[in-house]
């Protein structure tokens, strides 16, 4: 089995926006359980934080492509 | 962009010893579809693709708000529904109720392209999101991009716009360096992380589809023990087709949120 080195450092690399989006959700979670009704105003919030987050994800993966 | 890279030396031989032909891993490879002519003028089944899919929409589109009525069809309720998540949920809630009608029928435009495009990527005739080909959000980004810059620049003049950029009230020593921060941001980081978020997501997802579906096709070919080993591989590629339907909506959701918040920032009157 022949593999690349640098698949391994991407899934290491990864651990960072994984945390930073489960962060993200879990205040999101948090925020709505405690306040229902702000949840269309937390929504947007949140999937703007995740989105952001996640980017750095994306460039690592078409960083390993170039 | 080289998406070729990969094609040699991630291929893994799993199957080879059982004497079949050995299992080959999906490389970058499956995205390059070209039906007419080869190279970089190619036309490929994506752009095939995206064209049915504007075709699509239009006159599905034109179809349901032909006969709009105080009394709504089952159609016409579906497509008002859809419109307001777009235009309430999106335009008017990130650029203001000033501003927002204007950049309604882009961000309108935009979420339903991605959004038909993305899911291409799991409705069978297709199988293949327009998307995973690092040409389309280029294209896509081009837009928002140029619409962003020109209404900050219609808005406040050259020199304006780019005084904006730097919030008011700091201290004067920081100001350049905040500036060289605030310009890479506008002018490099967020058209690049716009166009690469979709494309990766779209990029791996299909990805990972296809080596689940085609590992436990080849699976199928092998021993008894790699055939017990198919049902469970075939379950996991039913399970990314349900979290694929679910990313493939959020991604159009967030390249339209963030091609609103984008405009938005455009038209702040300061930070």
């Amino acid at each position: 089995m022949e593999g690349n080195l640098s698949l391994v450092g991407y899934g290491l690399a990864t651990i960072g926006p994984a945390i930073a989006v489960g962060l993200i959700f879990a205040a999101y979670i948090n925020g709505v359980a405690r306040q229902p009704e702000a949840r269309n105003l937390l929504q947007p919030i949140a999937i703007l934080g995740f989105a952001l987050a996640e980017a750095l994800a994306i460039f690592g993966l078409v960083l390993f492509f170039i | 962009m080289i998406l070729t890279a990969l094609a040699a030396g991630t291929t893994t031989a799993v199957g080879a010893a059982e004497g079949g032909e050995g299992f080959e891993t999906p490389t970058p490879d499956i995205f390059w579809l070209p039906l007419i002519g080869e190279g970089n003028w190619a036309i490929t089944e994506q752009m095939v693709w995206g064209g049915v899919s504007v075709v699509l929409l239009s006159v599905v589109m034109v179809a349901l708000s032909k006969k709009a009525a105080i009394v709504p069809s089952k159609g016409q309720f579906f497509m008002e529904n859809f419109y307001n998540l777009a235009r309430n949920g999106i335009a008017r809630d990130m650029i203001g109720t000033k501003h927002f009608l204007k950049f309604v029928p882009l961000l309108f435009s935009l979420f339903s392209l991605i959004l038909l495009n993305n899911w291409f990527g799991i409705l069978p005739p297709v199988m293949n999101p327009t998307f995973g080909r690092i040409g389309f959000p280029i294209a896509l980004t081009l837009v928002v991009y140029v619409v962003y810059h020109w209404i900050g620049i219609k808005k406040m003049g050259v020199g304006g716009y780019f005084k904006h950029l730097v919030p008011p009230g700091l201290p004067g020593w920081i100001k350049p360096a905040i500036f060289v921060l605030e310009f890479i941001t506008y002018f490099i980081t967020r058209p690049l992380t716009l166009a690469l978020r979709l494309f990766g997501n779209m990029f791996a997802g299909h990805m990972l589809i296809v080596l689940f579906v085609s590992a436990g096709a080849f699976f199928l070919t092998q021993g008894i023990a790699f055939k017990l080993l198919s049902v469970p591989t075939f379950i996991m590629a039913a399970a990314m087709f349900v979290f694929e339907a679910l990313v493939q909506f959020l991604q159009a959701y967030v390249f339209t949120l963030l091609a609103a918040s984008y405009i938005a920032g455009a038209l702040a009157d300061d930070h």
